[in-house]
């Protein structure tokens, strides 16, 4: 029996998608009848308590946690989200509901007796949800209390050689597309370097003293699995200097149907024959390709390595040999305030171990930000306000013409306070006779 | 030089009727003649000795006296 009626989150089960309430009642149905045993260092109820609060929120329409406090465990001033119920008479097992950020491995690789001990020790020292995974990268589990923080940091570190992630005004876990391990258009080692950075820089990512948050993430190419263009503060994209390597014979098998484009992902609907003309040289973003003699060229002075020709003919075209990445800085996707996406700062380094020239970008700028940043200025902000020029001379570098004037456009569009009803203004005395302080 | 921890904690006792929580930058002024990661390592070290501890909102990490401020700070009432 469920400890708390729900019919309005009973609601959301009934669409056709997976839900995260039939989800959260599947959890709250084991820790109850509890047939392995688990010595449950939470209340066994936190599932119970979690659906209880959610319909409160949903019958009030706002939220009753609280946010804010706890930062960590001993010495670290992040990796811990503290959180807490503002009605914990009502809801008891959710008194405390912190949130613990774990460093996920570089390409999300994992064995399942990794995955089996992290469940494990969630499921006796948590509320035996997860979030696999955050926006950020890291594995989110969900839902502790204040003891439970040192006993499962020990067993992270001690047991299963990871750690925790970062939070607050750190640099935040780097994040890595899964690069050489399975990808032919890898042009740097992803995994390596995010590793490696992520060595190099614990001070950072345990020691919060930024003005605000500074995310690394590493795409190996310009597809951007891990969206490094839009969500980091400093993207790391892999791109090459020579020119895109043609297999003339293939080229003519993707025209003449031997070959299917794009590695046959669009196989479920008929879409006729292939047209290289349409879907390929007309698509080229820079019109830089064309077909002479039945051959395929492309003049690779004007590619800007959009990849969209890649994409489509993998067999017949490759990236080229002499690879490293580009910087990009200043992206950020917050939800008030302003998206943005990156500016290219450094168009072309090597990414060899051990890294030095990349470090020294990275330190620069983080000396500027540091010194001139204001409290709660990311740094795609800095460089708003004191101009990409200011920036790309901190780091000591010519302007060229890749260098736009201002950072590329905000993608979202947001509510006008005139479109709500009730405007953003709230009566605090009403909102204190449902939530404590 | 001062003791650090002396400087630190005489700024934020002065400032304890209307904060009690600082950003990084606020602290870092107080050594002025420091680069900012020499300040940081400073910083720090009053954390692991237990005279300063962090708060964070999750988003933006503040530093603060053991036991001063209340989460109700988050809601604009104090
Ligand atoms: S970003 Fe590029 S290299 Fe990395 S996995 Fe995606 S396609 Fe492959
Ligand atoms: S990678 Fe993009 S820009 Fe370069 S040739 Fe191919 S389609 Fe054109």
């Amino acid at each position: 029996m469920a400890k708390h009626a729900t019919p309005l989150l009973d609601q959301l089960e009934s669409g056709p998608w997976p839900s995260f309430v039939a989800d959260i009642k599947e959890e709250a149905d084991r820790r109850r009848k509890n047939e392995k045993n688990v010595t449950y260092q939470i209340p066994s109820d936190v599932c119970d308590d979690l659906l209880g609060v959610l319909e409160l929120s949903y019958t009030d329409g706002t939220t009753h946690w609280k946010h804010g406090g706890i930062v960590g465990v001993f010495g670290y001033g992040g990796g811990v989200i503290g959180r807490y119920c503002d009605q914990p008479q009502m809801f008891p097992g959710v008194a405390h509901f912190h949130t613990m950020r774990v460093n996920q491995p570089a390409g999300k690789y994992y064995k399942t007796d990794y995955l089996r001990q992290l469940c494990d020790i969630w499921d006796m020292r948590g509320s035996g949800l997860t979030n696999m995974h955050g926006a950020t990268g890291d594995i989110v589990l969900l839902g502790t209390t204040t003891p439970q923080l040192e006993e499962i940091f020990f067993e992270l570190t001690h047991n299963m050689n990871t750690d925790l992630g970062g939070s607050g005004s750190n640099l935040r876990t780097p994040a890595a597309c899964l690069g050489e391990s399975r990808c032919e258009w890898a042009c740097y080692d992803t995994q390596e370097m995010s590793y490696q950075l992520t060595m190099e820089y614990q001070d950072e990512l345990h020691r919060p003293a930024f003005p605000y948050k500074f995310k690394f993430k590493f795409d190996g190419c310009p597809n951007c699995c891990v969206a490094s263009i839009a969500r980091s503060d400093m993207a790391f994209i892999g791109t090459w200097k020579d020119n895109i390597g043609i297999d003339q014979e293939a080229v003519a098998a993707y025209i003449g149907g031997e070959l299917k484009p794009n590695g046959g992902a669009h196989a479920d609907k008929d879409w006729g024959a292939f047209d290289i003309q349409k879907e390929v040289i007309d698509l080229c973003p820079t019109e830089c390709m064309w077909i002479e003699d039945g051959k395929l060229k492309i003049n690779d002075r004007e590619c800007t390595r959009c990849m969209h020709c890649i994409n489509v003919m993998p067999r017949a075209l490759r990236i080229g040999n002499d690879r490293g990445l580009s910087i990009l800085v200043g992206a950020k996707a917050p939800i008030l305030d302003g998206a943005q996406m990156g500016s290219l700062l450094v168009p072309f380094i090597k990414a060899e171990e051990p890294y030095d020239e990349i470090k020294e970008v990275i330190e620069s700028i983080w000396d500027w930000w540091m010194e001139e940043g204001k409290n709660r200025e990311r740094l795609g902000e800095l460089i708003k306000r004191q101009g990409l020029a200011k920036c790309i001379e901190v780091v000591g570098l010519k302007p060229v013409p890749q260098h736009v004037l201002e950072p590329r456009h905000n993608p979202y569009i947001f509510w006008k306070e005139e479109d709500v009803t009730g405007g953003w203004q709230r009566d605090i005395a009403e909102f204190r006779k449902h939530h404590q302080r | 030089m001062a003791d650090p921890k002396d400087i630190v904690v005489e700024f934020m006792q002065s400032k304890a009727k209307s904060k009690s929580k600082f950003y990084f930058n606020d602290l870092a002024a107080l050594f002025p003649e420091m680069k900012m990661r020499e300040a940081k390592k400073i910083i720090n070290k009053l954390v692991t000795d237990g005279v300063l501890v962090y708060w964070s909102s999750g988003s933006t990490t503040m530093y603060g006296l053991p036991g001063a401020g209340k989460q109700a700070g988050a809601e604009g009432e104090d």
